[in-house]
C-alpha cells in the first residue's frame, strides 16, 4: 500500500529542521504584501527565532517559504537561477505567474520527494500585483490573498471574515500583520517576529515588526 | 518546563502559564504551580489532566492535616515522598500519571527541593528544572547559582531561564508564575509577562535577499 502522507509537523529526517511556519500573502491595489514569521524548528526546539522566510526570487518577485528549510531553500535557490536564465534570454523582468510556474514545476515533478508549501507573490508590467500559491503536491493557484504553513489552519476564520478586495496598501500590511500575529499566538511552530516585504512597480518595502510589538499576542 | 531553587529565605519555582493541544497553544493563562498547606509547593509539566488529580489528592493530604487539628502538618519532604510513592505504583501498573513534578517547600527552617518523574524516579537537589528546562535552564542555574541568593536576585535568574526557554522552546509562553516558600508561608503570584529582546541587529538582517546565499 502507498506510504500515508506525512503531516507537516513531523519533518522528513530525524532532526531535520523544519519551518512551522505562518505565510501569508495579499494583493493590494498596485501590488502585494508578503509576509512571514521568523520560526523554524527542530521537533519542539527552536533552531531559529528570526529566519527570513521571504526569499527574493528576482527585484520585484519574493516567495514565502513553508514545509522543510531545506528543500524550500533548495527550491528558491533553483528558481531564482531559472529565473535569472530566463530573464537574460528573453530581455525584460520575469512574471509573477513565470517563477511560480518554475516552482511548480519543481515541486510537482519531485512530489514525492519535498515537503514544501509555497506562496509566491510579487509586481509586474502584466498583472501588477498577484500572488499564486503552489501547496504540497504540486498544485498552483492564482488568489487574492493565500496563507500558508501550519499556522495557517489558526486563521483561516479570521482571513475569511476580514479579508475585503481593493484593499489600500495600508489596509493590506495591516490585515497581513494581523493574521500571522494571530496565527503565531495559537500556533506552537510559529513565532518570533514578522517579517513584511511590501512589493509594488516602484521597489520593495522590507518591514520588521519585533516579537514584543506584535498587532496581537504571543 | 518547571524550574525551581533554594535562595537565602526558602524555595523558589517559576512556570510559564501555557497549556498546549498538540502544537496548538490551547490555553495560555493555566496555572501550573500549586500550594500544599503552608510549606510545600508543586509545580508540573505534562499531561494537565494527570496534574489536576494529583492537586485533589494533595488537597485531600492538606484536608486531613486541617482536620486532625493536632498541631502537626505535612513536610515538603513527606509530600515530595508521597508523590514519589504515587508516580512510582502508577508506574508499575503500566498507567502513569504523565507528569514531571517538582517539589518545593520550607518548613522548621529547612528548605526542600526535589524532583519526581513519571516512572516515580526521584531525586533532590539546590536547584532543578523539567522538561526543555533539563537541557536549556539547568546550564543556566549551574553557571549561576549561589546559595543563599537574595529574592530578587533568585526570581531574576529563573525569569532569565524562562526567557531562553521562551525563545527555544516551541512548547513555551512569555507569560509566567512565580512562586515562593518561605518561614512566612507559601504564596503563589498572579501570571505576568516578561521582556524578550527582538531588536538585536543581526536578527534584523534579512536573509532572503537576492544577493543572499539562499539560507535562514
Amino acid at each position: 500500500p502507498p506510504p500515508l502522507p506525512r503531516d507537516m509537523a513531523t519533518p522528513a529526517r530525524d532532526g531535520e529542521a523544519a519551518t512551522g511556519t505562518t505565510i501569508m500573502a495579499c494583493c493590494f491595489d498596485g501590488g502585494v504584501v508578503m509576509g512571514a514569521d521568523s520560526r523554524v524548528s527542530t521537533g519542539t526546539y527552536i533552531a531559529n527565532r528570526v529566519s527570513d522566510k521571504v526569499a527574493a526570487l528576482h527585484d520585484s518577485i519574493f516567495m514565502c517559504r513553508s514545509g522543510s528549510a531545506a528543500d524550500t531553500q533548495a527550491i528558491s535557490d533553483y528558481v531564482r537561477y531559472y529565473l535569472a536564465a530566463h530573464t537574460t534570454e528573453v530581455g525584460r523582468a520575469p512574471t509573477v505567474k513565470t517563477a511560480a510556474t518554475l516552482a511548480r514545476r519543481i515541486a510537482y515533478e519531485n512530489k514525492d520527494q519535498l515537503l514544501a508549501g509555497i506562496i509566491v507573490g510579487g509586481w509586474d508590467a502584466v498583472q501588477g500585483g498577484s500572488v499564486y500559491v503552489v501547496p504540497l503536491g504540486g498544485t498552483m493557484m492564482q488568489m487574492p490573498f493565500a496563507i500558508g504553513g501550519s499556522g495557517s489552519t489558526y486563521i483561516y476564520g479570521h482571513v475569511d471574515a476580514q479579508f475585503k478586495e481593493g484593499m489600500s496598501r495600508q489596509e493590506a500590511q495591516n490585515f497581513v500583520k494581523k493574521s500571522i500575529a494571530h496565527a503565531m499566538a495559537r500556533d506552537g511552530s510559529s513565532g518570533g517576529i514578522i517579517r513584511l516585504v511590501t512589493i509594488d512597480a516602484n521597489g520593495t518595502e522590507r518591514e520588521y515588526i519585533p516579537g514584543d510589538e506584535l498587532p496581537y499576542g504571543p | 518546563t518547571v524550574g525551581d531553587i533554594k535562595y537565602r529565605d526558602g524555595v523558589m519555582l517559576a512556570a510559564d502559564t501555557l497549556c498546549s493541544y498538540g502544537t496548538l497553544a490551547m490555553f495560555k493563562d493555566a496555572k501550573r504551580l500549586t500550594t500544599v498547606g503552608d510549606n510545600t509547593l508543586v509545580g508540573a509539566g505534562g499531561e494537565y489532566s494527570d496534574f489536576q488529580k494529583i492537586q485533589h489528592m494533595l488537597e485531600d493530604i492538606t484536608g486531613d492535616d486541617r482536620n486532625y487539628d493536632d498541631g502537626y502538618n505535612h513536610s515538603p519532604s513527606e509530600i515530595y515522598h508521597y508523590l514519589r510513592a504515587v508516580m512510582y505504583q502508577r508506574r508499575n501498573k503500566m498507567n502513569p500519571l504523565w507528569n514531571n513534578l517538582l517539589i518545593g517547600g520550607f518548613k522548621d527552617g529547612e528548605a526542600f527541593l526535589g524532583s519526581v518523574d513519571m516512572i516515580g524516579t526521584a531525586f533532590t537537589d539546590d536547584f532543578l528544572a523539567t522538561g526543555f528546562g533539563a537541557h536549556l535552564a539547568l546550564p543556566i542555574l549551574r553557571k549561576r547559582w549561589q546559595p543563599d541568593m537574595e529574592e530578587g536576585e533568585a526570581r531574576e535568574l529563573l525569569e532569565d531561564c524562562l526567557r531562553v526557554l521562551f525563545y527555544r522552546d516551541c512548547r513555551a509562553l512569555n507569560k509566567v508564575q512565580v512562586a515562593k516558600a518561605t518561614a512566612e508561608g507559601t504564596i503563589v503570584s498572579d501570571p505576568y509577562t516578561i521582556s524578550t529582546n527582538w531588536s538585536s541587529a543581526s536578527f534584523m538582517q534579512n536573509a532572503g535577499n537576492l544577493q543572499g546565499d539562499g539560507g535562514w
